[in-house]
């Protein structure tokens, strides 16, 4: 066992975890932040996406002492008070179904919006389509899902 | 009124914010416990030693299951038996667990269970449909045969003929929550399971006789899958009667969730089929005759296959009146995963072997593929006024068979796999009026609305201009090509084992006029909690927020069939009506007495109860009638009227009405790859008249793509060892977000369902998927273009098979 310090939505945490602890396994069963789910559990299919210093990361194949000192932020800690922009697009234009794939979209859409905000690009329906080759969904056919970026994309 | 009403999924909140929970997301007891399988390398063979001492010396390790140590049934199969839940002395396909382990974690368990060491004696293993064949391996006596005219004269007497074969591949189902389950030993000794499952009842059914219990003694709930798509109606048996079995064991909650490669090697998929034709037509290409024979790879048990090949035969006409058919099928078994229930049931490759026939009389004219499907469509449905339709008002209706021949006592009841024995209807199959035309199984087809749908589609999407368009461009373009095709799709509503259809409600009231509503289907994704929750609140004339929507629980609601067949809304919203009415009748009838009213003339809207010259809130009136102690509670039943059928023979009315849609697909091909892309789908689809159109037209999109993903980049591949070598979403493709076709167009069809479902409604969990099958169609044209021979294009089309096709037709 390895004392662990990080920053979880905000809040500081330091736990004592074996060094072969994944970071999903961290936030899931540690710290019971269960809405960032594990899909393929091989980092392919993106439900698993979370925020690492503002970068969107995959969770599932990622030792949680690798994350030691930064800051983390999963789909629990996206709302402040109300829902994230993200949220509610995803919730406005019917953007999910099964919903599994929804934390790790919806988080990968935040990253995709504010990186192309920064360098100044736009984020058009066909940069969304390639943005998002590493997110999975089997349900919705992704036409609701880029839908959902392209309203955030305006709103965040 | 609150149907019809474009309302969010009832959970979208609860995802988006991660909050809403699957089975591993649970708030486990101190103490949980998690399970893995170890599983068999080998194809086939005899276990001739099992040395577990490593497994059960690993760290964490609580406890090593093996056949021998399971209490009572060793048996997870829905249908004939013969799935044991531990191998007993003989493997049947790479991948059969063979024990499992219990330890303190996940990967603990997952780690020991690799540390087993198995001696197996190698038998030959049936991997193909030709080793199946070569054996004569088979589930059933022998082909089954469905028969309409004499097929074989009429292709003799046609001016023209042609064969050919169509091998079409199996589909992983991929939903993104793996299977998983939880079991929690309870204080009177029974048994409380969560499951990611389609079929609540059939998990209480065999934990029950896995535990030597009653079906009482086990309660199921599910809340929610992280999508289904038919790999949840039996493939979840295993993981709960192993939990439970464990947690008997241990007096602890056990877990266990597939890992993902674990699941795509254990678990079922698509059947892949061999389907060969030969069809006997005119010079405008009117089919006089046409022969299938449908084989397809079952796999190591029987589980659903025997319905699956149902539906495929009861799908060899899709859109198609066939005067003179003969449809064989061929249910063979090989040493692979056993093939189960996937979206469309066998029903979208029977529709594939009617599209490639009609794709290839086209070509064999060269005429417009879609001119020759449209001579071929059924006469269009007489417009009867809207009440009519299949049924008769529903309180005039016989009842559907209710005898169950004493042959089926031995039988699961609840799963669709039950039809193992044959189950001869009472009483001969009424003959439809000769005016009519009939499906090869001699069903009526009065509500075909086709026609219409076509024209209103073709030109929406402008199909005859691109259609040019697309010629012009492959007159000018030697690497390019491109190929576009609309193809149609009927299909059929019903469990076609017909004492499925049937669907219970529970309905509650409380004091305050809060509604709870429970019922026996169950979610995925799909939106059929939303759907039926606007159905409660609409009986009662109140806004969707006043319902609570609650978990599937065989403890509410008895004796559930699967959320199958795209029966869902159907059967459940029809159950759920009936309860909400009963309470609803009963408040009405106490207010009418109250104010010397008649009870008919009470009418429940905007929140308000109207009797007489007075007004209620909703609220104000449940309140009284609590004071006034009416029960607040009822339980609601729906059986789907009027369908009846001999299976074997092929005769009779399956299903309570079809369901239509087409699709428009443009695709491009690189002639030097093989590679292509979707470039357009326009896609127009009969939901009746939609509970919900935004979760409807979800379900439209979704399917599309998932059926064009199944017949374009999604190959399973085995070795010759049978391993299946596309275990991960690493090496087996679905559609990613940039595969779909960049302009998708999709639409409803905006007429009423002419049978009595739920508001007229129709069915449209399954349908969508077969759309898909214009993007091998317009594939095929694509390739067409390239040179003068037929493409005969096998699915899936990755860019090998098309390469490969452009390469023979220019031969």
């Amino acid at each position: 066992m390895t004392d662990l310090t990080l920053t979880v939505n905000g809040k500081r945490v330091t736990r004592d975890v074996p060094g072969e602890t994944l970071l999903s396994e961290l936030l899931r069963e540690t710290l019971r932040l269960t809405g960032t789910h594990v899909g393929c559990d091989t980092s392919q299919c993106g439900a698993c996406a979370v925020h690492m210093d503002g970068k969107v990361v995959k969770a599932c194949t990622m030792l949680a002492h690798q994350a030691a000192g930064t800051e983390i932020t999963t789909i629990e800690g996206l709302a402040n008070g109300e829902l994230h922009p993200m949220q509610k697009a995803f919730n406005d234009n019917h953007g999910l179904q099964c919903g599994f794939c929804t934390p790790g979209m919806i988080m990968a859409g935040v990253d995709m919006v504010q990186r192309y905000k920064a360098e100044g690009k736009t984020l058009d329906e066909a940069a969304i389509r390639h943005e998002l080759e590493g997110n999975l969904c089997r349900c919705t056919g992704y036409h609701n899902i880029v839908k959902s970026i392209q309203q955030a994309a305006t709103e965040m | 009124m609150s149907v019809a009403q474009p309302l969010p999924h009832d959970a979208a909140r609860g995802h988006v914010t991660g909050a809403a929970r699957y089975v591993d997301d649970i708030p486990v007891p101190r103490g949980c416990l998690h399970l893995a399988f170890g599983l068999s390398a080998e194809a086939h063979g005899a276990i001739t030693a099992l040395d577990l001492d490593a497994v059960r010396a690993a760290p964490g390790v609580v406890a090593v299951l093996t056949a021998d140590d399971l209490p009572y049934a060793n048996d997870v199969s829905p249908s004939a038996h013969d799935e044991p839940l531990l191998a007993t002395g003989t493997v049947h396909y790479v991948g059969q667990p063979i024990f499992a382990v219990v330890a303190d974690n996940h990967l603990a368990a997952r780690r020991a269970a690799r540390l087993g060491r198995i001696e197996i004696d190698p038998r030959p293993a049936l991997l193909t449909l030709d080793d199946a064949l070569a054996a004569d391996a088979r589930f059933e006596d022998g082909p089954r045969i469905y028969r309409k005219g004499d097929a074989a004269a009429a292709i003799a007497a046609a001016p023209r003929s042609l064969q050919g074969v169509i091998e079409i591949g199996g589909q992983e189902h991929f939903y993104l929550e793996g299977q998983a389950a939880l079991a929690v030993p309870q204080d009177d000794g029974g048994m409380l399971v969560h499951a990611s499952s389609q079929h609540p009842t059939e998990i209480q059914h065999k934990v029950a006789e896995a535990l030597g219990l009653a079906m009482a003694d086990v309660r199921v709930e599910v809340r929610r899958m992280g999508g289904g798509f038919g790999g949840k109606e039996s493939q979840g048996n295993a993981l709960a009667c192993a939990c439970a079995v464990a947690a008997r064991l241990t007096g602890r909650a056990v877990k266990m969730r597939y890992d993902r490669d674990d699941d795509m090697v254990v678990t079922g998929k698509r059947h892949d089929f061999r389907i060969r034709y030969r069809v006997g037509f005119d010079e405008v290409g009117r089919i006089a005759g046409v022969e299938f024979v449908q084989y397809a790879r079952c796999g190591w048990a029987q589980d659903l296959s025997l319905p699956v090949a149902d539906r495929a035969m009861l799908h060899a006409d899709n859109a198609y009146h066939l005067e003179h058919a003969r449809i064989e099928s061929h249910r063979l078994r090989t040493n692979t995963q056993s093939a189960t229930a996937f979206r469309g049931f066998g029903g979208p490759q029977g529709m594939v072997g009617i599209e490639r026939v009609l794709d290839h009389i086209a070509h064999d004219l060269g005429r417009d593929p879609l001119e020759v499907r449209r001579v071929n469509y059924y006469a269009a449905a007489r417009d009867t006024n809207a009440g009519g339709g299949l049924s008769a008002p529903r309180s005039a209706t016989p009842s559907p068979p209710e005898g169950i021949s004493a042959k089926m006592n031995e039988a699961d009841l609840a799963s669709r796999g039950a039809m193992h024995e044959a189950v001869e209807p009472e009483g001969p199959v009424a003959e439809p009026p000769p005016e009519v035309q009939t499906t090869p199984y001699h069903m009526p087809v009065t509500d075909f609305i086709l026609h219409e749908m076509t024209d209103r589609l073709a030109e929406t999407a402008d199909y005859p201009a691109r259609r040019a368009a697309v010629r012009d461009w492959n007159a000018d373009n030697a690497t390019l090509k491109r190929g576009i095709a609309l193809t149609p799709v009927k299909f059929g509503i019903s469990f076609t084992l017909t004492h499925l259809n049937q669907a219970g409600a529970l309905v509650h009231v409380y004091q305050d006029g809060s509604i709870h509503l429970n019922h026996g289907g169950t979610e995925m994704g799909q939106g059929l909690f939303q759907k039926v929750a606007q159905v409660a609140a609409s009986r009662f004339g109140v806004g969707p927020e006043r319902v609570k929507i609650t978990a599937t629980d065989t403890a509410k609601v008895p004796n559930t069939s699967a959320t199958a067949a795209s029966s869902g809304s159907d059967l459940n919203g029809m159950a759920a009506q009936a309860a909400c009415d009963t309470i609803r009748d009963r408040i009405a009838g106490f207010l009418a007495e109250l104010h010397q009213a008649d009870p008919g003339s009470v009418r429940f809207d905007a929140g308000y109860v109207q009797v007489g010259g007075e007004r209620y809130t909703f609220e104000e009136a449940v309140s009284l009638a609590y004071q006034n102690r009416i029960s607040l509670s009822a339980t609601g039943f729906y059986k789907t009227p009027g369908i009846e059928w001999d299976r074997i023979a092929g005769r009779g009315r399956p299903f309570f009405y079809f369901a239509y849609g087409a699709a428009v697909t443009e695709a491009v091909i690189d002639t030097r790859t093989g590679e292509y892309r979707l470039l357009r789908a326009d896609i127009l689809h009969d939901a009746g008249a939609s509970l919900n159109p935004a979760l409807d037209i979800g379900q439209v999109e979704g399917g599309y793509v998932q059926g064009a993903g199944w017949l374009t980049t999604e190959e399973l591949v085995w070795d010759d060892r049978g391993r299946l070598t596309t275990h991960a979403p690493s090496t087996y493709k679905i559609p990613a977000c940039a595969d779909r076709p960049d302009v998708f167009n999709v639409a409803l069809w905006d007429g009423a369902n002419r049978a009595e479902t739920v508001y007229r409604s129709k069915a449209v969990g399954e349908p969508p998927l077969m759309l898909g099958i214009s993007a091998l169609m317009a594939l095929s044209d694509a390739v067409a273009a390239c040179g003068p021979g037929y493409p005969a294009l096998d699915a899936p089309a990755t860019p090998e098979r098309v390469l490969a096709a452009v390469a023979q037709v220019r031969a």
